[in-house]
């Protein structure tokens, strides 16, 4: 498994995705900078959290039109695979890989916190060592991640089991009372049709290691490797 | 040259909480008039075209390229003819 972290103006994650791959996972890594047209051969191309362009007119908006993104479109056009991390997610929306759109975290503040959050698709090679309905704590850190579509799209999401992650509690329950940001539906990542892409809110970049107090992310990488 | 101002607002089938925030902080200083407030953003832009119709039709395609989001927001057009620096 090869992998390529595209790094953008104002990306800051980008070196925790690095390392999680190289070091933890062994993977074959390179970064890939905004401005570069073709993208390396590579297996899984990863879009860091961060506020690119300074989040400046929507979150990702901008991002979506840099140069390396066309090669990320082809990329995920190909079948090959793309994880949209927090920001990631966000330029993943904006680009039009995944549907729907982030609101501001309905407390209209920005929101740092571990959450919990509920498997709900194994069938992807994202989640493919999680079980369903398996929890993980996993960090979150947003100010505009209160996931937004229309009842079309929320409809075939759920029809085509492409919700990958809910937030929840502990022990697996999905409610109001367990939503961080509002998202519609209690989404915190959800899949292509292809379920080659996957975009998502929480960071399981930075609970990867047990030095950083949580490993539960780990399995989505450790899924990718094996993929 | 035309004069474009674009004015963004949230669909009125999405949720808008800064705007009922702002709404409910109106309500809280004795303005119980206030209803219905929706927080939007604001774009002013100077178009270097001679042709209105034109200049409409290249403004609205910056719309739906970059300025909006369709899945989330709406927005009003006013053109306003300028005339030239030169």
């Amino acid at each position: 498994m090869k992998a390529a972290v595209v790094v953008f103006p104002g990306s800051n994650c980008d070196t925790d995705c690095f390392s999680v791959l190289s070091r933890v996972m062994k993977m074959d890594v390179s970064y890939v900078w905004h401005k570069e047209r073709t993208l390396p051969k590579v297996d899984l191309v990863i879009l860091p959290g961060g506020f690119s362009y300074g989040d400046y007119l929507r979150t990702g908006a901008v991002a979506r039109f840099s140069p390396a993104m066309e090669s990320v479109i082809k990329h995920a056009d190909e079948g090959r695979l793309v994880l949209g991390i927090c920001n990631g997610f966000q330029i993943l929306l904006e680009s039009g890989l995944l549907p729907g759109a982030m609101l501001r975290n309905r407390s209209l503040s920005f929101v740092c916190e571990h959450v919990w959050l509920r498997v709900e698709e194994n069938r992807s090679a994202f989640t493919k060592n999680l079980k369903q309905g398996e929890t993980l704590c996993v960090p979150i850190a947003h100010g505009e991640g209160n996931y937004f579509c229309d009842d079309d799209t929320l409809k075939r999401l759920q029809d085509d089991s492409l919700i990958a992650f809910r937030y929840a509690s502990q022990t697996g329950e999905v409610s109001e009372a367990f939503n961080p940001n509002g998202s519609r539906d209690s989404i915190a990542g959800i899949l292509s049709g292809k379920r080659n892409v996957l975009g998502m809110m929480p960071h399981p970049e930075r609970a990867s290691e047990p030095i950083l107090g949580y490993d539960h992310g780990r399995k989505i990488f450790e899924s990718l490797a094996g993929a | 040259m035309f004069k474009a101002t674009i004015n963004v607002t949230l669909k009125k089938s999405v949720l808008d909480p800064q705007g009922q925030t702002v709404l409910h902080a109106l309500s809280t200083l004795g303005f119980k008039e206030a209803q219905d407030l929706r927080v939007g953003k604001f774009f002013e832009l100077t178009v270097d075209e001679a042709d209105r119709n034109r200049a409409e039709a290249r403004v609205r395609e910056m719309c739906d390229k970059l300025l909006i989001n369709p899945v989330i927001e709406e927005y009003a057009l006013t053109l306003r003819e300028e005339k030239s620096a030169r």
